[in-house]
């Protein structure tokens, strides 16, 4: 007889986030003043290895493959929650051995990593939500650890001011998003997705209910840092510590859009307006806009500036655009190739982006400094950290042979395949702009002679393992991409077919 | 099953050899390097194929071909074989790489194990590039060759290696983009006609007539567009004039052994690419217009010698001379006869070899008189006896003198040529003209640096070369002339996969 797990426990990557959080309350709770900076993140890597570890084993054991509803549907776990349930728990994974290092000096060791830990229980939770209700919340409780994170250096300026100006403006659309989902209410009165879904059928998005979807579009918006609620990306990135930038510019990212996938293609499916009335709010429209105004201002402003961490911002701003595609080629036939499609970006970016905030936490480990003349000559001190470097820059880029050549060729082939040949376009064309300050930095590492004397004290085991380790999945998704997409199909089959 | 094992043997090496110390990566670096050797001529030994790789009832040799990506209606499969085309390029680009490595001996002193780890993930991709047969892992191959390119130049470079490393990666890069964009495009246009991103299905649904409109673009105007944009992309390979100028640059920057492989194998892609897409896929094109493409081709078989006519710098000379060499590949590859295709593919190897040997033969006098400056030199013939006497070998192979490989190619070119198409002949007759000039600047550089009184403007003594340096230009000048007294070491298997290209097209002999 086989054993049965009790339906509860499908929410395991999430159970076991929420658990390591509260181990390290214990632990800081016993010993606030706790040195044992080895306990507290290898409490929390094992927390997120074993978070990822159960997505893969519910994902090839096809858990999700008939949904599992919870709570009254208020959750459902199906293969598209436990896909992302691993892109956040490898992150995580990533950011916290990272930290090892990272954090070394500060105080607040053991808080940070349960607001870590809290913020990626608040993530696996978001892709998982079927009710307004649940969204609001797990998105509040990601953001809300996210807000302390990266104001989590407190002597620092940059750091606390990022963390103010990302807690306002989280507010603010928190507060629209609130809005939003309370107009939708009132016109569906009911906050299950498939219902709200039945009432939209009815009357179309039009009216009060029109306008509460876009405002529900706007809180995503903000949560993926995509126009027009993109501007605290740059501030809140910059000032972080950079693992934490690297959290939340690829697992926060991935949640928002994660949520947003769900919440339009069950709640608002396309063809409730598309059959109803003329006077519907076209959010596929809205969201065409968004994506290539997101796409073409995060590549524009990542040219323009002089700071690697700046600029990877907005190539972070501009990645969000990208994913957008998945929503915004909607309608057009080819609903679950580029949804898929969508969903393989966010994995494949969740490495190649997190390796490269990951690199620039080691740059400001070694205090090399920030801008790209600072970056010059490195590759005499550290060739294996600027090899890794330099992958991840090309795989950003979209150039073969990695990863990222792979998933943003097949999303803007889905695009061209859903009829919308100028949405690829607009991507192919900015895809081929970003090499252009992706370039810069490889050319500073390799090929600029060093402008300023430092010497490289220590090499930290945990940034280097990261940074590897990042490496690695982006360079073998490109011959190991098969499963990804299997996997990342069927995700869209759960939302689409 | 082999190439995958000549791909990962190589890769691996360039692991190792980044990881070694840099005193000894060099010497670790060409011992590792024979084994692709090893490899490749074992793979010519027991090579058995027949007809084109991209065309009905060929065998391929090696062959495998596994699924890979399954993206909606599109499977993409990891598909490499050789054919008579590509297994001389194979061969090429291992003897070369080996002899490149040696030549780097001298020249690299600083970061040698990356130097050396680059050079031979240089050749794995390379290898990829001549053995893959689907477009996306032919596509992951021909850009994995950009980087280490771009940073080979940028870091061993001369004085301006910044500015050339940058030209010729952003050149290429662009070119690169023209060329997915129109075989993406020729794929979506076929429709349901294929499902795969199969080199072969494409080519042979292409030839058969498939192509349907992609949107609001015709049949006819996509196949247009679709040849325009991969043969812009690739002529900047190649590369042909007016696309030419990046080659210089990089030429006069990089450092001779990367120098070796630029001109020996880095250009061949150009060609190659030029013959298996464009020449195979879109057959009824280029026959449509062949006039414009032979203009193309001598254009750059005249101007180009002009230009290297102009030089005083000797490595520029030899770098003009490539440009020259290349336009007659295109001129062969446009007849569409057995004689003209073969010649252009037998081209591609013998040139490989002689310029190879040319830049190398710079680069050793370089190093012992800094200077490559034409007028700076004269009598160098009596210091370094050997390689004077390579150097000039090599010319008149470049000459095109008989029983050497660059006079076979040539003849069969030129051959092939001649009654091709309406007005070949005076398209053949003017490029045949190009060798006189090319006769005239070489005799006249050697006349001036080689001959005469010894006499040099620098400091440095100058000595005769030491082993490592001479001897792998003995090695080329060798097989330069055993290309040449024996054309059908390659030639059969050349004609063999050329041969179904050319009735196909109407073309003679």
């Amino acid at each position: 007889m086989v054993y049965q797990l009790p339906p509860w426990a499908a929410l395991a990557p999430t159970l076991l986030f929420v658990a390591v959080a509260l181990v390290l309350f214990v632990i800081d709770s016993i010993n606030p003043d706790t040195e044992n900076r080895l306990l507290l993140a290898a409490t929390a890597t094992a927390g997120s290895l074993a978070a990822a570890g159960v997505s893969v084993w519910y994902l090839l054991a096809g858990t999700g493959e008939a949904p599992i509803r919870l709570f009254q549907n208020t959750l459902v776990v199906d293969t598209m929650s436990l896909f992302f349930a691993f892109v956040f728990a490898s992150v995580t994974a990533l950011v916290v051995v990272a930290s090892y290092d990272y954090m070394r000096d500060h105080s607040y060791q053991a808080e940070y990593y349960a607001l870590v830990a809290l913020a990626a229980s608040g993530m696996t939770l978001m892709p998982a939500a079927n009710s307004l209700a649940v969204v609001f919340i797990s998105l509040e409780l990601s953001s809300l650890p996210s807000y302390a994170l990266v104001a989590i250096l407190k002597r620092n300026r940059g750091s606390v001011e990022a963390g103010l100006k990302y807690f306002l403006i989280g507010a603010l659309s928190s507060s629209i998003l609130a809005y939003g989902i309370s107009l939708v209410y009132a016109v569906s009165g009911s906050l299950l997705l498939p219902q709200v879904a039945e009432a939209a059928s009815v009357e179309g998005l039009t009216g009060v209910l029109g306008i509460g979807v876009l405002m529900v579009l706007g809180g995503f918006a903000f949560k993926t840092a995509s126009v027009p609620f993109h501007f605290w990306a740059p501030e809140a990135y910059e000032g972080a510590p950079a693992p934490v930038s690297a959290f939340l510019s690829s697992a926060s990212k991935a949640a928002g859009f994660a949520v947003a996938f769900r919440v339009f293609t069950v709640a608002f499916p396309v063809e409730t307006y598309v059959q109803t009335a003329a006077a519907s709010i076209d959010w596929v429209l809205a969201v065409q806009i968004l994506a290539v105004v997101t796409m073409t201002l995060g590549n524009f402003a990542a040219a323009t500036q002089d700071t690697v961490k700046r600029m990877l911002a907005y190539s972070s701003v501009g990645h969000a655009g990208y994913a957008l595609i998945g929503l915004a080629a909607l309608t057009g036939g080819n609903d679950q190739f580029v949804l898929g499609a969508s969903m393989a970006h966010l994995l494949v970016y969740g490495f190649m982006n997190t390796g490269a905030f990951l690199f620039i936490a080691l740059a400001e480990y070694w205090s090399v400094g920030r801008t790209f003349e600072d970056y010059n000559g490195l590759a005499t001190r550290a060739p294996f950290a600027c090899a890794a470097m330099t992958v991840f820059m090309f795989s950003l880029a979209g150039l073969p042979p990695f990863g990222g050549f792979a998933s943003k060729y097949l999303l803007f082939a889905g695009a061209v395949g859903a009829g919308f040949w100028w949405l690829a376009a607009v991507g192919a064309i900015n895809s081929a702009l970003s090499l252009y300050y992706y370039s810069r930095v490889v050319k500073a590492m390799w090929i600029e002679e060093p402008s300023s004397e430092f010497a490289i004290e220590s090499k930290p085991v945990g940034l280097y393992a990261a940074i590897a380790a990042a490496a690695v999945a982006t360079v073998l998704l490109l011959p190991g991409f098969a499963p990804v997409w299997e996997y990342a199909q069927s995700a869209a089959a759960a939302l689409v077919a | 099953m082999w190439i995958e094992a000549l791909i990962a043997v190589t890769l691996a090496s360039a692991g190792a050899v980044f990881l070694s110390p840099n005193k000894v990566a060099g010497k670790i670096a060409f011992v590792l390097s024979l084994l692709p050797v090893g490899g490749s001529l074992w793979m010519y030994s027991t090579y058995e194929a027949s007809g084109n790789a991209l065309l009905e009832g060929s065998t391929l040799a090696f062959e495998t071909n596994a699924d890979w990506i399954v993206a909606g209606p599109y499977s993409l499969n990891w598909h490499v074989g050789l054919d008579g085309i590509s297994m001389p390029l194979i061969a090429l680009t291992t003897v070369l790489t080996s002899l490149a490595l040696l030549a780097s001996w001298t020249p690299i002193d600083e970061r040698q194990s990356q130097f050396y780890g680059l050079m031979l993930f240089l050749e794995a991709s390379l290898l990829g590039v001549f053995s893959a047969l689907d477009f996306f892992v032919w596509f992951v191959f021909w850009e994995m060759v950009l980087v280490p390119m771009y940073v080979l130049i940028g870091v061993w470079g001369g004085p301006r290696r910044k500015y050339a490393a940058i030209k010729m990666f952003v050149y290429t890069n662009i070119a690169s983009l023209a060329l997915f964009i129109g075989f993406t495009a020729l794929v979506f246009g076929l429709g349901d006609a294929v499902n795969t991103f199969d080199m072969a299905a494409v080519a042979q649904a292409l030839r058969a007539g498939e192509l349907g409109a992609l949107g609001p673009i015709g049949a006819g105007t996509l196949k247009l567009v679709a040849f325009v944009a991969m043969f812009v992309g690739f002529a900047v390979k190649v590369p042909v004039v007016p696309f030419h100028t990046w080659l210089p640059d990089a030429h006069v920057e990089a450092p001779t052994p990367v120098s070796i492989m630029l001109a020996g194998v880095l250009l061949k892609m150009g060609t190659y690419a030029l013959l298996r897409f464009n020449f195979t896929m879109l057959p009824d094109i280029a026959q449509q217009n062949a006039q414009l493409i032979a203009l193309f081709a001598v254009i750059s078989v005249i101007y180009g010698a002009m230009l290297a006519l102009a030089q005083t710098d000797l490595k520029r000379i030899v770098a003009y001379s490539s440009v020259s060499s290349m336009g007659y590949v295109i001129l062969g590859l446009v007849a569409y006869t057995v004689y003209g295709m073969g010649g252009a593919t037998f081209q591609m190897v013998a040139h490989g070899l002689i310029s190879g040997l040319m830049f190398m033969a710079v680069g050793v006098i370089y190093n012992t008189t800094h200077t490559r400056m034409v007028s700076d030199m004269s009598g160098l013939a009596s210091k370094m006896p050997i390689t004077v006497a390579v150097f000039v070998a090599g010319a008149f192979g470049y000459m095109g003198l008989p029983l050497m490989a660059g006079f076979a190619a040539e003849l069969f070119i030129f051959l092939g040529a001649f009654g091709a198409f309406e007005g070949s002949v005076l398209f053949t007759a003017a490029a045949m003209f190009g060798i006189v000039i090319v006769a005239g600047y070489l005799l006249l550089a050697m006349q001036r640096t080689l001959f005469g009184p010894f006499e040099i403007e620098t400091d440095y003594e100058v000595s005769p070369a030491a082993f490592h340096d001479v001897a792998p230009l003995v090695v080329l000048i060798l097989l330069v002339v055993l290309l040449g007294v024996d054309p059908n070491i390659f030639f059969e298997m050349i004609q063999n996969a050329v041969d179904p290209l050319a009735p196909a097209a109407g073309g003679g002999v």
